[in-house]
């Protein structure tokens, strides 16, 4: 199939951007939608003209890495997946592609697609950790976690870090990024011990770093490849809430 | 040729690191301020050196390519870690894991080395848990477990198909939290690009922002590479599109001395080639073999819907061939028998390249529910690249390139023939011999990271007396020069093709001559492709834009410049190795159809140390002669 493109150029944060029209031909329908991106960069080589940049690694959906808005919906059409699983198949002969990066003051454009999410390291840093040094742990048996706290820890710490939720957030939010580390450690008798300090430092930092206030639209979610659900926000909130009270 | 000092401590096998931890030089705490480390990577092996070296008080910068510390490699590990902690009450102990280890390295590594990494096993589980790592636990609340292959007991912990992430995750948190602290400075997108020594000593790197484009300079009193493995000389294989083998390469350029090349892990269970736009392979994770049940048609040349095929006409060879490890035998061992059903032409799948793995009995026995609980994501994953249900329909699946046993020489200590440059991780050759088991990796790049790095480390630090040095010293003015040389020198070749263009052809001529199977003639024939084609590269290559920007381009020839050199190492000493061992299997060398070592001749770990003249680059083989005291080499049968 042949596909129209219209792909976002920006050279750097400071440099003024613009959609650029390119014809993506003879795309199979099993190639990824990187994969039909890597093509049509080879074409551009060819033709003496610069690539697409675009961050991408895993390919497989897990290190987070690949970020871009494709007809408006950030990772693309497809539920729960991310912009690197997605297929040609789900598209057809003829159809329009607006490519664009994500759109977040917190996240600047680095060029083209990539943009410099590092504002979410820095959250992680006021206080998503377990203060344990190494050499310092007990037993791993010596705590039970109960199963159901165990997975639901899981399903929250497999956030990956990709900021699809503050790209579809109308407010540029990073409420479900830092709600889902909170969750996912306050569910753990382990994590228990920082909760206060953890969830008032973090969310403290996500103020600082320009990103907007959470008003519960669930954009984010909707969007999440790895299905954060809303409920960590709710968790997330009165945690904090309870945290300000003590601390005053 | 000399010999090798792998500097192994002397005393009884299980007493060695013990022993070892109480004679090393300590560095006091208020000393260790006055060091500054340098670790390039931040995968598991990487960012749990930091973390921990910067909590024992050392000054740290940890470099990293990706745009965050968390995205590194490391992250796509999918099937589990593994520890001797028994918690099944199976017969597990430190001495199993330690002896399966050796096994399934097929006798080619170092002993001491494994049973260090049997030991700390345990304690890297208890680390996990206490950092919050959501491990799989059992109704009761305590941990769960699975089995891998290689082994008859359950020992592997797992965070359902994404522990690597889950790993990482912990290790990364452990990591900023010094980074919060001020005792890491953490630079990303950031590429080592060469190794600066000073006195024969690793003093510093060269890196290049890769956003700027800059190159900048750091000095430091020892250097930790933990870089990850070169599995992408092949082009297609089942690592992150940007892992490379770039800063071992530099480091062994400067005279770290690379270990074992040609031994490449080609892993059974990965989604097959679809198409020659195909840019990486997608691994299913080992642990499906606990469920999946692995088959080909009896008949040749079936062209029927595996549905449709009977029970009576399925050849299930893993369970046939190898009645006792079953599903369960080795990576090597199940590559080899998926490659031999291909050639024999009962491969399934449009391009009748694949085999089947079915989970049909299990999902019968156990219920959908239960295989989703296990292994969902993997299932997602499969569905969305293949296009098929693997719930109602078996996975097709296909061996591909998926780790490297080899890496730098190291000792004991984890350093290199370069004084002061350590190596962790999958960079390094230590501990897998000629085939990793499954769920290996993760445990030794934490060892390494956790565990033996920060003891080790004061025995370089106060061997000698180390001077002040600077980033005004001329060796880095020197260093800088030769990087800058490089990079302008690529981008003015501006020739016709693409980089990918020519790391394809490397690929498939490696694949083709160094891959699952090799023999004389047709490495002889790699080497001399892969000179004419690093030849080739240098006069026609094409990297559009400029040295002082972000250019994905550049950094992708810079990288395959490297390849293009190392390709050529791994195929002369799998020409060199006159023998099968584990991943390495020569065709002269087998017994019907299985890997024939010989002891006599090639017990040892092959060191090869650069040398170049004008246009000419070689290699000099050194030996590490192993010996095995425990584990006895026999021939490794899994029937
Ligand atoms: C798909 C997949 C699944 C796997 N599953 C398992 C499993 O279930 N169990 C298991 O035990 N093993 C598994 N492995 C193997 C295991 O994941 C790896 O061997 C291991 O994670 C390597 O860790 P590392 O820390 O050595 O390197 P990596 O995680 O590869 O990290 C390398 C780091 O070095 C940085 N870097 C590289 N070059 C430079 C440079 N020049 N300058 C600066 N920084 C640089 C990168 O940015 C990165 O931070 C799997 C591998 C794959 C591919
Ligand atoms: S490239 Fe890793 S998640 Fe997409």
């Amino acid at each position: 199939m042949n596909l129209k493109l219209k792909v976002w150029k920006q050279e750097g944060p400071d440099t003024k951007g613009y959609f650029k029209n390119l014809e993506a031909k003879e795309v199979s329908p099993d190639m990824s939608f990187l994969e039909m991106l890597d093509v049509v960069n080879q074409d551009l080589i060819k033709k003496g003209d610069e690539p697409i940049a675009f961050d991408h690694d895993c390919r497989e959906g897990i290190c987070g890495s690949c970020s871009m808005v494709v007809n408006g919906d950030p990772h693309g059409p497809e539920k729960a997946v991310t912009v690197c699983q997605l297929h040609m198949r789900k598209f057809k002969d003829g159809d329009s592609l607006v490519i664009e990066p994500w759109r977040a003051k917190a996240f600047p454009i680095v060029k083209d697609l990539i943009t410099d999410r590092s504002a979410f390291d820095r959250i992680i840093q006021a206080g998503g950790y377990i203060s344990v040094n190494t050499g310092n742990a007990p037993e791993a048996n010596s705590i039970p976690v109960p199963k159901v706290k165990a997975d639901a820890a899981f399903q929250d710490a497999t956030c990956i870090g990709c900021g699809a939720c503050v790209a579809a957030c109308k407010n540029a939010s990073a409420m479900l990024f830092t709600a889902a580390k909170i969750s996912h450690l306050e569910a753990l008798p382990q994590g228990k011990v920082e909760s206060q300090t953890r969830v008032l430092n973090m969310i403290g930092q996500m103020d600082k770093e320009k990103f907007g206030a959470c008003t519960n639209t669930g954009a984010c979610s909707a969007v999440c490849p790895k299905e954060i659900s809303l409920k960590t926000i709710a968790k997330a909130n009165s945690l904090f809430r309870k945290a300000a009270i003590q601390k005053s | 040729m000399s010999k090798l000092d792998s500097k192994v401590p002397s005393g009884p096998m299980s007493e060695k690191w013990t022993n070892h931890k109480f004679s090393s030089k300590l560095v006091n705490p208020a000393n260790r301020r006055k060091y500054e480390i340098l670790v390039v990577g931040t995968g598991l092996a990487g960012a749990s050196a930091a973390a921990s070296l910067a909590e024992m008080g050392y000054k740290v910068k940890a470099f990293c390519t990706h745009d965050s510390a968390r995205r590194a490699h490391s992250i796509a590990a999918q099937g589990g870690i593994n520890a001797a902690k028994n918690y099944q009450n199976d017969g597990d102990s430190v001495h199993r894991l330690f002896y399966d280890t050796v096994k399934g390295g097929d006798f080619r590594s170092r002993e001491a080395n494994v049973h260090r990494l049997a030991e700390v096993s345990v304690q890297i589980i208890d680390q996990c848990v206490a950092q919050g790592v959501p491990f799989a636990r059992d109704y009761g609340g305590t941990l769960g477990n699975r089995s891998f292959g290689g082994a008859q007991v359950s020992r592997t912990f797992y965070a359902r198909g994404q522990t690597g992430q889950q790993l990482l995750l912990g290790a990364y948190s452990a990591l900023m939290r010094q980074v919060e602290k001020g005792n890491v400075e953490l630079l990303t997108r950031r590429e080592m690009l060469e190794l600066v020594k000073i006195d024969g000593k690793a003093r510093g790197l060269i890196v290049r922002n890769l956003v700027t484009g800059e190159l900048e300079k750091y000095s430091g009193d020892a250097v930790i590479l933990a870089t990850g493995g070169y599995g992408n000389v092949f082009y297609l294989s089942t690592n992150a599109k940007n892992s490379n083998a770039t800063a071992i390469w530099r480091a062994h350029k400067q005279g770290a001395y690379f270990a074992n090349p040609c031994y490449t892990q080609i892993h059974p269970t990965c989604i097959p080639v679809s198409g020659d736009y195909q840019s990486k392979l997608t691994l299913m994770s080992e642990s499906l073999r606990n469920d999946g049940r692995v088959w080909v048609p009896k008949d040749k040349d079936d062209k029927r819907d595996p549905v449709e095929i009977p029970e009576a006409e399925r050849d299930y060879y893993l369970e046939r061939i190898y009645p006792s490890f079953g599903n369960l035998v080795p990576r090597d061992v199940a590559s080899r028998q998926a490659k031999y059903r291909v050639d024999e032409k009962r491969g399934v799948g449009p391009t009748d390249t694949a085999v089947y793995l079915d989970f049909k009995d299990a999902i019968n026995r156990l219920g959908k529910d239960a295989i989703k609980e296990k292994y969902g994501n993997l299932f997602q994953m499969y569905e969305k690249i293949a296009g098929e249900d693997p719930y109602s329909r078996p996975m097709r699946i296909y061996p591909a390139v998926h780790y490297t046993m080899g890496g730098l020489w190291v000792d004991y200590n984890l350093m290199s023939t370069i004084p002061g440059l350590h190596v962790l991780g999958e960079a390094n050759f230590s501990d897998h011999g000629a085939n990793r088991l499954g769920a290996s990796a993760l445990m030794q790049g934490l060892a390494d990271g956790y565990f033996v790095i920060p003891a080790t480390l004061g025995n370089y630090l106060n061997s000698y007396k180390l001077s002040e040095v600077t980033t005004e010293h001329s060796e880095f003015e020197k260093a800088y020069n030769t990087v800058k040389n490089r990079v302008d020198t690529i981008l003015n070749v501006k020739g016709k093709r693409t980089v990918d263009s020519f790391h394809r052809e490397l690929g498939l001529i490696m694949w083709e001559n160094v891959g699952m199977s090799r023999n004389r003639k047709d490495l002889e024939k790699a080497m001399s492709e892969i000179q004419k084609l690093r030849q080739d590269f240098w006069k026609d290559v094409r990297v559009p834009g400029k040295a002082t920007e972000k250019n994905q381009e550049l950094e992708k020839a810079m990288r395959l410049a490297d390849f293009l050199e190392l390709g050529e190492l791994m195929a002369k000493d799998a020409f060199m190795r006159e023998e099968s061992c584990g991943g390495h299997f020569r065709e002269e060398h087998q017994r019907e159809g299985e890997a024939k070592r010989n002891d006599e001749e090639f017990s040892h770990v092959a060191a090869f140390e650069w040398k170049s003249e004008k246009d000419r680059i070689f290699w000099e083989k050194h030996k590490e002669e192993l010996s095995f005291e425990i584990v006895k080499p026999s021939t490794r049968s899994y029937k």
